[in-house]
Order: C-alpha cells, then sequence, then structure tokens
C-alpha cells in the first residue's frame, strides 16, 4: 500500500464527495487508491526532463465553436424531470455553509 | 475608534488610530469577476441574457446533463484576450480545470475555471493619481446559477429551501485578480472605475455593478507603517456597490487595527459585508473553503492563441482611458490627474475637448465646461468650433462665466451659435462704471448689513458677501460678473475702514 495515502485521505475525500462509506469500504478503497498512486509514483520515477505535460490526450488545440444561439431545451420539459419545482425555478433543500 | 487618514510620501495613505496614535497602512487587492458580453454561454448555445424568465435559457450543456459535452466560444477567448491586452497581460496557453464543490448553484457539482494555466498573467492597471496596480491573472471561467432562499429568515443560514435558476449557469466570466497594491478605500473605489472604463472601451463587459456583470471581493489586511511583510487578509465578500466597496474596506482596517492593538490576531477568513449594519461579518473559514480538488477538465482540449490572433487584438485596440487622459493633458497644459482631465474621459467628451482646443478654445476653460457644465445629454454633439467661440467670448470678458454656462446650456440644446443666443438672452458685457453704481446704490440701502460686512469676522462677512451679491445678481438680472462684483466690494470695505 502506498506510503502518500491514508485511510484519513480517503475518509476526508469521501466526505467533500458526499459519499458515506462504511468501515469496509474505507480498508478497501484506501488499498485501491493507493495501488493507483503507487502507479503514478512509476512514472515519477523515470527520467522526463523535457517532456511536455500532457494536458489532452488528444494532439488538438483551439476547438472553438461560434457564438450563436442553439436552440435549448424546454423549460417545462426540464422541470418535469427535477424531483421538487417552485415558482419556475428547480427546488432544493436548505444549503448550510456550503458557499463556494 | 476612529481612523484618520494622511497621505504619506509616494501618495499612499496612513491611518492613525486614535487609541494609540500609532500608524497603520491598509493593503488591499481585489478580486473582479466579469460577465463577459457575448451572445451565448461558455460551453454552449444558450442566450447570455441577464433578466429573462428563469430556467429559459437552458439546455443539457448548462445544465450538466450526462452525456453532454462542453464546447469554447470564440467570442469568449476573443474578448478575454482583448481584456488582457488592455490590462498589459501576456497571454498564455492556457488549460480549463474543474472546481469540485457541492452547492446547487452548480449542477455539474464542479464550476469549469482556469486554475494554474490562466490564459492572461502578470499585467497592471494605472490609475488616474499615477499609481501602478499589478494584475496577477485575468482567467476565464463560467458563472454559476442563482439561488434565492426561500422560507426561514431569507437569508442563508436558517432557510427552509432554496429556488435555483440556471439561466446564468455557464456565463462567461473573467476573473481580474489585483496584487495588492491599493493603500486606501478611494483608491479600491478609484481602481473598479477605471477598470470598467476598460471593460467598456473594449466591448468586454457591460460593467454593470447593479446588475452584477461585475462583482468585486476586497483582501484587505493592515500593516505598521514600515512592515515590509504583509499582515493577514480577509477577503470581504458582497459588496454591491462602489460605496459598499469603500465603506467595507474602512471597517474591515478598523476592525483588523483594533485587534492588533490589543494583541489579538487576525484569523484568514471569509467576511461578508452587512450594507446596513455597516461591518462584516465572519464566513467559513478560508481552510475548509479552498479544498476545490481542482483538475484538468477532461472535456476541453487546451487553448493557444496564435501569435497572429494577439496581434490581431492588439492591433485593433481602442484608445484606452490612460492614454486618453494623457493626450487631453497635453493638449489642454494642465496635469494629467486634473480631476477635469478624468471626468472628460469618463464621460467620453475627450474627443470634443481636444477639438475645442484645436479649434482655439482655451484648455483650462473648455475642461472646466466639461466638469461642471457638460454632464446632460448631448453635450458629445457640441460644434467644436462653435464651443471654442464661447469660451473666446468668455475669455474676452464678453460674457460673465454664468452667462457663458447659460449660453452653453442653450447651445447643447439648440445647437445655436454663441453670440446669437448671448444676443437673444440680452447678455451684454456690463460697463464697469455702470455696475459701480449699481453696487454703491445697494450698500445704500443696506447700512446695518453693511457696517457688518466691513466690521464682522471672517464668518459673519462670507456670509454677508452672498447677502449683497445675491442682491447685485437679482438687480443686473445675473448679467453681473461675481468676480468684478467681489471686487468692487473688497475696494468699497477697504475705502471704510
Amino acid at each position: 500500500m502506498s506510503a502518500r495515502l491514508t485511510r484519513d485521505n480517503v475518509a476526508k475525500v469521501a466526505d467533500l464527495a458526499r459519499l458515506n462509506l462504511s468501515e469496509a469500504e474505507l480498508e478497501r478503497y484506501t488499498e485501491q487508491l493507493g495501488a493507483v498512486l503507487d502507479h503514478a509514483e512509476d512514472v515519477a520515477s523515470l527520467d522526463l526532463d523535457g517532456v511536455p505535460p500532457t494536458a489532452h490526450p488528444l494532439p488538438l488545440v483551439n476547438v472553438l465553436r461560434d457564438d450563436v444561439v442553439v436552440e435549448g431545451v424546454d423549460r417545462d420539459e426540464v422541470l418535469s424531470q427535477a424531483p421538487s419545482v417552485e415558482d419556475r425555478r428547480f427546488r432544493v433543500p436548505a444549503i448550510l455553509g456550503e458557499e463556494p | 475608534m476612529t481612523l484618520t487618514y494622511e497621505p504619506i510620501e509616494g501618495e499612499h495613505f496612513v491611518v492613525v488610530s486614535e487609541t494609540t496614535g500609532d500608524s497603520w497602512e491598509i493593503v488591499v487587492g481585489l478580486e473582479v469577476h466579469c460577465e463577459l458580453a457575448t451572445t451565448t454561454k461558455l460551453f454552449c448555445g444558450c442566450p447570455n441574457m441577464f433578466g429573462d424568465e428563469p430556467n429559459t435559457n437552458v439546455c443539457p450543456v448548462c445544465l450538466g446533463l450526462p452525456g453532454s459535452l462542453p464546447v469554447l466560444n470564440h467570442n469568449v477567448v476573443e474578448l478575454a484576450m482583448r481584456l488582457g491586452r488592455a490590462l498589459h497581460c501576456s497571454v498564455e496557453p492556457s488549460v480549463f480545470a474543474r472546481k469540485n464543490y457541492f452547492y446547487p448553484d452548480m449542477p455539474k457539482d464542479y464550476q469549469v475555471s482556469q486554475f494554474d494555466q490562466p490564459i492572461n498573467v502578470d499585467g497592471w492597471l494605472d490609475l488616474p493619481d499615477g499609481t501602478r496596480v499589478g494584475i496577477e491573472r485575468a482567467h476565464i471561467e463560467e458563472d454559476t446559477g442563482k439561488n434565492t432562499h426561500a422560507g426561514g429568515s431569507g437569508r442563508i443560514h436558517g432557510a427552509d429551501y432554496s429556488l435555483v435558476d440556471y439561466n446564468r449557469a455557464g456565463v462567461p466570466l473573467v476573473e481580474i485578480v489585483g496584487r495588492p497594491h491599493i493603500r486606501h478605500p478611494e483608491q479600491a473605489k478609484t481602481y473598479i472605475d477605471e477598470l470598467r472604463a476598460i471593460l467598456l472601451t473594449t466591448g468586454a463587459s457591460d460593467a454593470k455593478m447593479e446588475e452584477g456583470s461585475l462583482r468585486v471581493d476586497a483582501n484587505v489586511s493592515v500593516r505598521r507603517v514600515g512592515d515590509t511583510e504583509l499582515g493577514t487578509r480577509c477577503e470581504v465578500k458582497n459588496l454591491n456597490s462602489l460605496r459598499s466597496l469603500g465603506r467595507a474596506i474602512e471597517y474591515e482596517a478598523r476592525r483588523q487595527v483594533d485587534l492588533l492593538e490589543t494583541g489579538e490576531r487576525i484569523k484568514q477568513e471569509t467576511r461578508h459585508w452587512d450594507e446596513g449594519a455597516g461591518r462584516t461579518r465572519a464566513g467559513r473559514s478560508k481552510e475548509e473553503a479552498e479544498d476545490y480538488r481542482y483538475f484538468q477538465e477532461p472535456d476541453l482540449v487546451p487553448l493557444a492563441p496564435s501569435a497572429e490572433w494577439i496581434a490581431a487584438i492588439d492591433a485593433a485596440m481602442p484608445p484606452l482611458p490612460a492614454a486618453r487622459r494623457d493626450a487631453l493633458a497635453l493638449a489642454a497644459g494642465v496635469a494629467v490627474t486634473e480631476t477635469s482631465v478624468v471626468i472628460a474621459v469618463q464621460r467620453d467628451l475627450d474627443q470634443l475637448a481636444l477639438a475645442t482646443i484645436a479649434a482655439g478654445g482655451d484648455g483650462k476653460r473648455v475642461l472646466t465646461h466639461v466638469e461642471h457644465n457638460l454632464s446632460g445629454e448631448g453635450a458629445v454633439d457640441l460644434n467644436p468650433a462653435t464651443f471654442a467661440q464661447l469660451v473666446t467670448l468668455e475669455l474676452g470678458g464678453q460674457l460673465t462665466a454664468t452667462q457663458a454656462k447659460t449660453v452653453l446650456a442653450e447651445m447643447v440644446t439648440s445647437g445655436r451659435a454663441p453670440d446669437v443666443i448671448a444676443a437673444e438672452l440680452g447678455f451684454e458685457a456690463m460697463d464697469s462704471s455702470e455696475l459701480e453704481g449699481i453696487v454703491d446704490g445697494l450698500i445704500a440701502e443696506s447700512p446695518e448689513e453693511w457696517a457688518d460686512f466691513c466690521t464682522g469676522d471672517d464668518k459673519k462677512r462670507g456670509k454677508l458677501q452672498g447677502f449683497f451679491t445675491g442682491k447685485i445678481m437679482k438687480a443686473t438680472k445675473g448679467q453681473a460678473d461675481g468676480k468684478a462684483v467681489a471686487a468692487i466690494l473688497e475696494s468699497r470695505r477697504a475705502a471704510s475702514l
């Protein structure tokens, strides 16, 4: 298991992602995510001087569209899919201390 | 505690604590979000429109529906670069990143922004007072939806639930991060004024604070004068007007000086300005808030504007406010920091002023009119030749300052020549002996007031000067020259002593 990742790290990330993990899941994910980081360590051990970082697997830049309006979706159809609606808006639970 | 502001060397200001007499320096860095004036959103073809019916400008991309993919708006890049170049930034290859957080204003549960590789870096903005404020970066990101908190108190805390409108979600923003080079609340307001002028000049944004298309957060700290290290800062949010910005900075500086002088520490945190109460309140602590787990947005490829594109933007750059002030000040023969120069450019009257000066109008007199008498509509359409003619009549003594003001207002409305208007209004230069006769007559009518004027203290004399001037203006139907009246009164007073 990676020395970089602790069970507490995983618990914190799970908390930030609003995932409620059991003790067994925490153990398992710590091990699995550790293996991923170990693999990244393998890459870090290579001599990569002069190799530019990869921003995207496709060798593309500047994929742009024109600033032209495209028809969106119908409001009634959108709102009909929502669990709760009020006054033509999505109704969501109270928000406590989570403003970015 | 009260703080008094004193200018010190280098145009900086210090605040002096009345409790201890110690001198402190306020250090402010501003973060400005502005909505770009595009037709559509950042990553989808939904209209970028303020004030539409809730949830009418939405699509699978800005609603974060599975399987939808973002495509970058060409015009966003164009406007962001225009702004960046106007702020003297270098345009760099950039990438987009996901800023992850759970809050229902973003249906994707992340906001697409630029993090470690922003498009514009390392620029500056020159204030009219000569201060150069560094710009760390100006990056592209998407705006969030609009929450309305319902039930409870109506505020975030205590709300029972929220209603969300996603029309604004995905609207393109540029966040302009200024360096902590601002030293005074008024300077912060000037910075925003100047930035707004640049946004309007470049067409990047309509920059309306009241509609939220320009939003300001202030990082405020204080330090003892002479200290070179920055103090611990607080980020003040919810600043909805320039007035709020100035008040919040002043309040926050006072709060921090008070804490430090009583031996306490400043806690780095986000604070919200409460305009009604005139104070800031603590929000969440910064440490928790900043765990956004940024990573590169895999659905977007890097942005690398070509040298040709950047050169085209530079070539098409309109004259910016600082350059316009320089040109006007030079032509008028006044300092570039003169209020009238700043106002002329703010009101878009600098071209008129330049043309009027070129047509022979006295620079200082032209600027005085622009500053005090040309705030209304239609001023920009004045004919420079006739404006110059008016100024010449005034300087030649054919019109008093008051009469010139009246004639000018009529010129703006009717577009007619100043001499014609002056003749119609019966404005003729008053013969000085005629004026003296009127003044002497009025003095004789009010012997008690005159005696008080001659012997009273400054305050009394000032008041009675107004009394006599008012009478004289009334008697001459406003045709007397205020300066000549003052001179006659003073000579009569000196003679009576």
